[in-house]
C-alpha cells in the first residue's frame, strides 16, 4: 500500500483507524454521535456488536479521516473486542465519572491494549458524563479539574475525582479528557488531540476506495512507529 | 405439537420446502465445541423449483351456509380435500372457490341500500374497560417504595397487565419477565413452580390452564419453562408459538450448547446476566405479540410490492456483487421484505427474519444515520449451535429526508431500508462492506435504487383499491407455500393501537378455528353485532377477511373470492417467488 498523504492533493488526507471500548452506558456510542453528528439523545440503546462510522478531522495540514469502531460495551461481546482494536492506531477508553467500576474496567482495557494492540497505538482515557458533576469544573476541564473537586457540593454525582483517574492516566502515558457528550464539552478536543498524536509515520493516505483500503487495512499489520506524541496541530473540528 | 411453526403438515404434502442442510462450515464461537445437535427443519420463505400454484389443483366446494364445516370422518386434510374435490381447470379454480352458485344469490342479498360513509362504520365498538387497560399496557410498574404502602397499588397495575411473559429455570431462577420488579415475580414464581411440579408429577407435563379470564400457557425447553398469561383470547397454540419466539431470542443471544453447558455446569446458573442486554429484544418481541403481530399469528412474511422485474433487477444487483463470503443478504424495508439473496441450500426460517426485524426495527439499538453494524448472532432455524455475523447497513433513500429524520412522524420512519448481509465469518466485515457499497453503485447504475425508493415512498394498499366495490375492511392472505402473507393497510379503521388490537385478536380467533384439532373446519364464519368475518383455509392459502356486521355472508364469499383472485394475479409482485439463489 503506498503511502499517499504526501498526494498531489492541496490538503493531504489520512485516515486513522479508532477504536472505543469501555463498560456498558458509559456514553461511548454518545461520544461518537456528538462528534460525527453533533446529536444526542437521551435515552440510547444500547449497541449491540459494533457499529463502523466515519468522520474527517480538517487539521491545518492535512485531513485526518477517522474511521471509528464503537464497540458494545455488554460482556457478552467482550471476546470480539481484538477484532476492533487489532489494527487501530488509537483507542479512546471510556468511563463515567459517575460509576467507580467503570474506571477499573477501563483500567483493564488499557492493560489489554497495551499487552495487544499495535505497539504504537494512541490511547485516550476518556471520563464521560461530565455534565452530572457540578459546574464550577473549569471549561478546560482535564487539565484544571484537580484542584476542582467540589465533594462537600451535595448536588454533585461525580464519583471519579479528576486527579485520580488524571493521574493514573498519566502514569500509563495516555492522554486524558474529562468529556460531556450531552453538551457536547470537550469532545470534539478529544479527536483532535487523537489527530495530533498519530505519528506521522503511522498515517495512511487515502486512496481508492475508503472501504477498498480499509480491508486491506485490516488485514496487513501496521508497522507502526513508536513514538506516541506526534507534533502538535490545531484541529478544525 | 409442530414447534415453532403453526404450519400445517399439508403444506409439506403440497410441495415440501427444502430442508437446508445444516451449514459445512460453521465460525468456530468461543469454546462451543462441535457437538452437532439437531437443528430443526427449517421453512423455506421462498421456494425456485416450486410449480405454480394453481396447475391441477383441486378445489372442494364450500359451504359458507352453515356457521363452521367441519367434515365428518375426517382424518388428515388431503383425506378431506380428496372426498370433497371438484376438479376444475386452473383458470377457473379461483372464482369457484366459493362456489359459482353464489353469484346467482347476490342481487337478492343487496337490499342494504348505500354503504355508510368509511368514518361512520363501527366494527369494534368500544370497550372502556378494556381501552384502559390497553392504554397502560406497556406503561412500567410503578416502584415500590421503601415503607411498601403502595403494594397494593402495584400488585394491581401488575395484574392488569393484559398479557405476561416470565422465564425462569427450572431450578426457579427468574430469567426475565416483561412486566414486574423481582419481588412481584419471585412469589409468582413459587406459584408456577408448584402448578408444573404438580403436574409433572401426575405424568403430564403442564400445557396449560384458565383462571377467570386469563389463559396460562407453559412451554418447557431442557432447563427453561417459559410461560405466558393472555387475557386477549389467543389460542395455546398460538401463546406457545409466541413463547417459542421468545426463546428462539435466547438461543440467539447465547446458542443452544453454551446454554446447556452453563445449565450442566450449575442447574442453578443466573442466565440473566449472559442475557444482559437481551431483555430490551424480548420486551420488544413480547409487545410486538401483544399489540399484534400479523407476522408471527401467520409464522409468515410481508414482502414489499413491487413489479417482478423491479424485483428482478435488485436481485441481479445482489447475484453481480456477491461476496464469497456471503451466507444470506436481504434487502429489508420497514420489516417488508424486498429481496433475499441464498445458497440454493439453505432456505430462511421465518422465525430468524422475525428476530433480525424486531432488532432493527423494534428494538431500537441499530438505526438508521448510525453508521454500519457488525452483530453476531445465532439463528436459531438455520442452526442453533454456532453464530454468524450480520452487517447492516441503513439506506439513505433521500439525503433531504435524512436531514428531517428526527422531525419524521414514527410511522415514515418504518420505512427505513436496511442492507443485511449475513457471513458466517467474523473478519468478513469489510467483504461485506465493499459488496453493500457495490450493491448500491449496481442498483443505482440499473435503475433498480430510484425503484426502490418510489415503491417504499408508496403507500400501501387500502382494502378498497385491492376490491373496490366491495364491503370488505381487511384481510389477511397467507400463502402457504411461499411462507409468507398480504394484507391492506390497516387504514383507516384500523389505524389506532386498539383497533389494530382487536382486529389481530378477531385474526387470532379465526385462525385457532381452522386449525382446531381434530377436525378443523375448511370455513369458518363469525360475526356480531358490528363485524361479519371469515377465516378460509385451503391447502395454498389461509385467509381472513372482515366486513361489517349488514354484509351478507355472501358478499363476504365473493369479497373474499376477489382477494384470492387479486392475489392470484399479482402473486409475482406481492410476494418473492424465487428470490435471488446462487
Ligand atoms: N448525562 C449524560 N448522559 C450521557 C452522556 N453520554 C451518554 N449518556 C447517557 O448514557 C446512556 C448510555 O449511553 P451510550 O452512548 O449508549 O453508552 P455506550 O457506552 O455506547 O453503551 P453500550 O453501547 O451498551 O456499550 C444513554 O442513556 C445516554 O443518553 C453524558 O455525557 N451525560
Ligand atoms: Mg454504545
Amino acid at each position: 500500500m503506498a503511502d499517499a498523504s504526501q498526494g498531489s492533493a492541496p490538503k493531504p488526507s489520512s485516515s486513522v483507524k479508532l477504536v472505543l471500548l469501555g463498560e456498558a452506558a458509559v456514553g461511548k456510542s454518545s461520544l461518537v454521535m456528538r462528534f460525527v453528528n453533533n446529536d444526542f439523545q437521551e435515552n440510547k440503546e444500547p449497541t449491540i456488536g459494533a457499529a463502523f462510522l466515519t468522520q474527517k478531522c480538517p487539521l491545518p495540514t492535512r485531513t485526518i479521516k477517522f474511521e471509528i469502531w464503537d464497540t458494545a460495551g455488554q460482556e457478552r461481546f467482550a471476546s470480539l473486542a481484538p477484532m476492533y482494536y487489532r489494527n487501530a492506531s488509537a483507542a479512546l477508553v471510556v468511563y463515567d465519572i459517575t460509576k467507580p467500576s467503570s474506571l477499573t474496567k477501563a483500567q483493564h482495557w488499557v492493560a489489554e491494549l497495551q499487552r495487544q494492540a499495535s505497539p504504537g497505538i494512541v490511547i485516550a482515557l476518556v471520563g464521560n458524563k461530565l455534565d452530572l458533576a457540578t459546574p464550577s469544573t473549569s471549561p478546560e476541564g482535564a487539565d484544571e479539574a484537580a484542584e476542582d473537586e467540589n465533594d462537600d457540593d451535595e448536588a454533585d454525582a461525580r464519583k471519579v475525582p479528576t486527579k485520580t483517574a488524571k493521574a493514573y492516566a498519566d502514569e500509563d502515558g495516555l492522554l486524558f479528557f474529562e468529556t460531556s457528550a450531552k453538551t457536547g464539552e470537550n469532545v470534539a478536543e478529544v479527536f483532535t488531540a487523537i489527530a495530533n498524536a498519530i505519528p506521522e509515520t503511522q498515517l495512511k493516505g487515502t486512496r481508492g476506495s475508503a472501504a477498498a483500503r480499509a480491508q486491506e487495512e485490516s488485514r496487513v499489520n501496521l508497522s507502526a512507529g513508536r513514538d506516541t506524541m506526534g507534533a502538535k496541530e490545531g484541529c478544525a473540528c | 405439537m409442530m414447534q415453532p411453526s403453526m404450519q400445517e403438515p399439508s403444506d409439506l404434502d403440497e410441495s415440501p420446502p427444502p430442508l437446508p442442510p445444516r451449514p459445512k462450515k460453521l465460525p468456530p464461537v468461543g469454546s462451543i465445541s462441535g457437538i452437532g445437535l439437531p437443528t430443526r427443519a427449517t421453512t423455506a420463505v421462498s421456494v425456485t423449483d416450486f410449480q405454480t400454484p394453481a396447475q391441477g389443483n383441486a378445489i372442494r366446494n364450500s359451504n359458507t351456509g352453515s356457521e363452521s364445516i367441519a367434515p365428518a370422518n375426517e382424518l388428515d386434510e388431503s383425506m378431506s380435500v380428496r372426498s370433497t374435490v371438484v376438479t376444475v381447470e386452473p383458470a377457473m379454480d379461483a372464482e369457484s372457490l366459493l362456489g359459482e352458485v353464489l353469484e346467482k344469490d347476490t342481487l337478492a342479498w343487496r337490499t342494504l341500500g348505500p354503504m355508510p360513509a368509511e368514518e361512520d362504520i363501527e366494527i369494534f365498538p368500544s370497550d372502556a374497560e378494556f381501552d384502559d387497560n390497553f392504554d397502560r399496557e406497556f406503561d412500567e410498574l410503578d416502584d415500590m417504595t421503601s415503607d411498601g404502602l403502595n403494594e397494593q397499588a402495584v400488585v394491581d397495575q401488575w395484574k392488569s397487565k393484559l398479557k405476561q411473559y416470565f422465564i425462569l429455570s427450572r431450578a426457579g431462577k427468574p430469567v426475565w419477565s416483561r412486566h414486574g420488579n423481582d419481588q412481584l415475580v419471585t412469589s409468582y414464581i413459587g406459584v408456577i413452580l408448584t402448578l408444573i411440579s404438580f403436574y409433572e408429577d401426575v405424568s403430564d407435563s403442564l400445557r396449560g390452564f384458565t383462571s377467570g379470564s386469563t389463559r396460562f400457557v407453559v412451554l418447557t425447553k431442557g432447563q427453561l419453562y417459559l410461560v405466558a398469561t393472555s387475557s386477549l383470547g389467543e389460542s395455546d397454540q398460538q401463546l406457545r408459538g409466541q413463547l417459542e419466539a421468545l426463546y428462539m431470542q435466547i438461543l440467539s443471544t447465547l446458542t443452544l450448547p453454551v446454554m446447556e453447558r452453563m445449565f450442566k455446569v450449575r442447574a442453578s446458573t443466573d442466565l440473566r446476566r449472559p442475557l444482559q442486554g437481551t431483555e430490551k429484544l424480548l420486551s420488544a418481541l413480547a409487545d410486538g405479540f401483544t399489540r399484534g403481530s400479523p407476522s408471527t399469528l401467520l409464522n409468515a412474511l410481508e414482502c414489499l410490492k413491487m413489479r417482478k422485474s423491479h424485483r428482478q433487477l435488485i436481485n441481479n444487483a445482489f447475484l453481480k456483487t456477491k461476496s464469497d463470503q456471503l451466507l444470506y443478504g436481504l434487502i429489508v424495508a420497514g420489516g417488508r421484505l424486498v429481496s433475499v439473496v441464498r445458497p440454493r441450500k439453505h432456505s430462511l426460517h421465518p422465525g430468524d427474519l422475525h428476530l433480525i426485524f424486531n432488532m432493527l426495527y423494534e428494538a431500537g439499538g441499530i438505526k438508521a444515520g448510525e453508521g454500519e453494524n457488525w452483530i453476531p448472532l445465532c439463528l436459531p432455524g438455520f442452526n442453533n449451535t454456532g453464530y454468524v455475523y450480520m452487517y447492516v447497513s441503513f439506506l439513505s433513500l433521500d439525503p433531504a429526508a435524512e436531514q428531517a429524520r428526527q422531525r419524521l412522524a414514527p410511522m415514515e420512519n418504518l420505512e427505513e431500508v436496511a442492507v443485511i448481509l449475513i457471513s458466517a465469518t467474523k473478519e468478513s466485515f469489510f467483504d461485506m462492506q465493499q459488496m453493500k457499497t457495490d450493491l448500491v453503485e449496481h442498483m443505482s447504475k440499473n435503475g433498480s435504487y430510484n425503484i426502490l425508493k418510489n415503491c417504499v415512498k408508496r403507500r400501501r394498499l387500502s382494502c378498497s383499491d385491492i376490491v373496490p366495490g366491495s364491503p370488505l375492511k381487511h384481510f389477511l392472505y397467507k400463502s402457504k407455500t411461499n411462507v409468507q402473507f398480504a394484507m391492506p393497510s390497516f387504514d383507516p379503521l384500523f389505524a389506532d393501537e386498539i383497533s389494530k388490537r382487536r382486529l389481530l385478536t378477531l385474526y387470532s380467533q379465526l385462525q385457532a378455528s381452522i386449525h382446531s384439532r381434530p377436525a378443523p373446519p375448511k370455513v369458518h364464519h363469525t360475526s356480531s353485532s358490528t363485524y361479519t368475518a371469515l377465516a378460509w383455509n385451503t391447502q395454498l392459502f389461509e385467509l381472513y377477511a372482515i366486513a361489517p356486521a349488514n354484509t351478507s355472508r355472501i358478499e363476504l364469499s365473493q369479497a373474499a373470492n376477489k382477494v384470492v383472485q387479486y392475489i392470484r394475479r399479482e402473486e409475482e409482485r406481492v410476494f418473492i417467488i424465487g428470490g435471488a439463489v446462487f
